[in-house]
């Protein structure tokens, strides 16, 4: 697609951006422009679905479902295409302002678009998975393996190994043997009394009956696959083979070292906010011990410190896919009111069932936080475990600059170049601000994050000096 | 390792250092040489150890290459072409030096 027809594709004001293209960003932008309201969402893939639905209208049409639950994805998407909503593929946001601007690069070309308000749904991103031998090529996320399978129908073969803890691991499991793939074993690396924690919690998820039923039958069908499936498993490494990729993995499990041949390993370790837009706006953060992350903070619609930016699914907390479309609508009627568009009493009366159904969708959500919640081990690594991939800087090294007086992230980047490199913090933020916080004694919240700037994408020279900002002032109805 | 389902036979041709590799409309060019048997796909600026993707979803920057000339593109982002050219990235991404235009 060239540049020119990207540019004059684009309209110079919206009523309402939505970042992101998932459950929360579609359903926020469907309910907006349903009721009216000009919207134009921005989305960096290829196809809509975000990455828990990435690519369901090519699967659906090979009829491909994976599960009842992704098919719910493909509802979103046709509720999408007929309320007269704008999607923008394949554009990489990179700047959003106080009054509504945003900055995005589609194939090579900048644009700056004006919207009245700006819905950020930029979900999770999985949370590193800091071990020994992480960085070598064959040590990838289970959520990367997903996508492989959803995107190219890629299913897993050879000795793939996966470790770690998390709704996902087994969900991924479950659908790659479906799918045909072979599995060499899990490595479960859940504390194990993550399970009596979770039990105190069983009487609010028994209202989310559904969902218990469907991890117990993701689990049996693993175990009668045949797969090992090995718990209370730690000490996870992975170690190269003699071309500097991954060969061998090795952990202790029932107090014995065992270690095993590996083609690839897949590590999953819970998700969390993706929060480079909300910080590089300044919104104030606040530390949620349970989930053990940052999440911005905005009201019961998603509205923020910035008035014209509003946040939805779990960029703002991780709620899951169905509450985050929930979210989603909240966010579209609160940013229509806002806009003059629907009265208070409207925005009330639409609100209500959905509130309902939001209290239904998180009802599961404190057992699952409890019994996933992550290993203390992979929270803080040890030693010469690499924390940032990117500049290659080492848990020791970050140890080292916190005894040398560094007390903070920002502190550490001058220090160590922690963070600096091209993914802005994206992997390393939470591993450093939890290996500053136990080296110091402190609490993360007191340590805080990474202070994030615009661009949060890397950007060429000639991107930015050639930044088309559309002329017509006039926004499309 | 990551295999295809035999349904699935590759109809575009991508080069990797010259190499051709199968691909399919739709694949990222990530994908398309993981399925081709392609891990690593760069090496590092700071100790040259290799790298391959890590995330598949444009967060960890981890599989930067060379794509039809154009230096540090997330292979995971990237939809395939029939005779895209692509390269590993060694070490620290190429300055683009015009050396006619030097003194």
């Amino acid at each position: 697609m060239s540049a020119e027809r990207i540019a004059t594709d684009v309209p110079a004001r919206a009523d309402i951006v939505v970042i992101g293209g998932g459950p929360a960003g579609l359903a926020a932008a469907t309910e907006a422009a349903r009721r009216g309201a000009a919207v134009v969402l921005l989305d960096e893939q290829p196809a809509l679905g975000g990455q828990v639905y990435r690519a369901v209208e090519a699967n659906r049409a090979r009829g491909k479902t994976l599960d009842a639950d992704y098919a719910e994805g493909g509802r979103l998407v046709d509720a999408f295409r007929a309320s007269g909503a704008l999607a923008i593929h394949e554009a990489s946001v990179w700047l959003v302002e106080p009054d509504g601007t945003v900055g995005f690069s589609r194939a090579g070309a900048a644009t700056l678009m004006k919207a009245e308000r700006v819905i950020v749904a930029t979900g999770a991103v999985e949370r590193a998975m800091p071990i020994p031998g992480w960085t070598l090529p064959g040590v990838m996320t289970v959520g990367a393996a997903q996508i492989l399978l959803k995107t190219a129908g890629l299913v897993p073969q050879g000795r793939v190994w996966i470790a770690g803890s998390g709704p996902l691991l087994r969900l991924y499991a479950v659908q790659a043997l479906a799918a045909g793939g072979q599995l060499a074993g899990i490595i479960d690396t859940t504390p194990p009394g993550n399970r009596r924690a979770a039990l105190r919690h069983m009487g609010g998820a028994m209202g989310a009956l559904g969902e218990l039923r469907k991890g117990l039958a993701w689990t049996q069908a693993i175990r009668q696959a045949g797969v090992p499936w090995i718990t209370g498993a730690h000490d996870l490494r992975a170690e190269a083979d003699d071309d500097g990729a991954l060969g061998t993995i090795s952990f202790t499990a029932d107090g014995a070292r065992r270690s095993e041949p590996a083609d690839t390993l897949l590590l999953h370790n819970g998700v969390v906010p993706n929060v480079q837009i909300t910080r590089a706006l300044d919104i104030e953060h606040d530390w949620n011990q349970t989930q053990r992350a940052f999440r911005p903070r905005c009201d019961a619609w998603g509205s923020t410190s910035v008035p014209a930016v509003m946040i939805a699914g779990d960029g703002a907390g991780i709620v899951g896919a169905a509450a985050s479309a929930i979210a989603g609508r909240l966010a579209a009627l609160e940013s229509l009111r806002a806009l003059g568009r629907l009265d208070q009493a409207a925005r009330d009366d639409a609100a209500a069932p959905l509130r309902r159904a939001l209290a239904r969708a998180l009802a599961i959500r404190p057992f699952l936080d409890a019994l996933f919640a992550p290993s203390p081990e992979y929270l803080v690594p040890a030693g010469e475990t690499i924390v940032c991939r990117c500049e290659e800087v080492t848990a020791s090294a970050l140890r080292q600059a916190v005894s040398l007086g560094c007390l903070g992230p920002n502190q550490l980047k001058s220090f160590t170049r922690c963070g600096m490199g091209p993914c802005q913090g994206r992997i390393c933020g939470l591993t450093v601000a939890e290996v500053i916080a136990s080296a110091r004694g402190a609490s993360v919240a007191d340590v805080g994050y990474y202070r994030l700037r615009f661009p949060i994408k890397p950007l060429t020279l000639g991107e930015l000096a050639a930044v088309h900002a559309p002329a017509d002032p006039t926004a499309p109805r | 390792m990551f295999a295809r389902p035999h349904s699935d036979t590759p109809h575009l041709t991508i080069t990797v250092d010259g190499q051709p590799v199968g691909a399919r409309e739709g694949d990222s060019v990530a994908a398309a040489l993981l399925a081709a048997g392609v891990v690593a796909m760069r090496s590092t600026p700071v100790s040259q150890s290799k790298r391959g993707p890590y995330c598949m979803m444009g967060v960890c920057f981890d599989c930067l290459m060379i794509i039809d000339g154009v230096p540090s593109r997330q292979a995971c982002m990237v939809s395939v072409r029939d005779g895209m050219r692509i390269e590993r990235q060694r070490g620290p991404r190429p300055l683009e030096v015009d050396t006619e235009d030097s003194p």
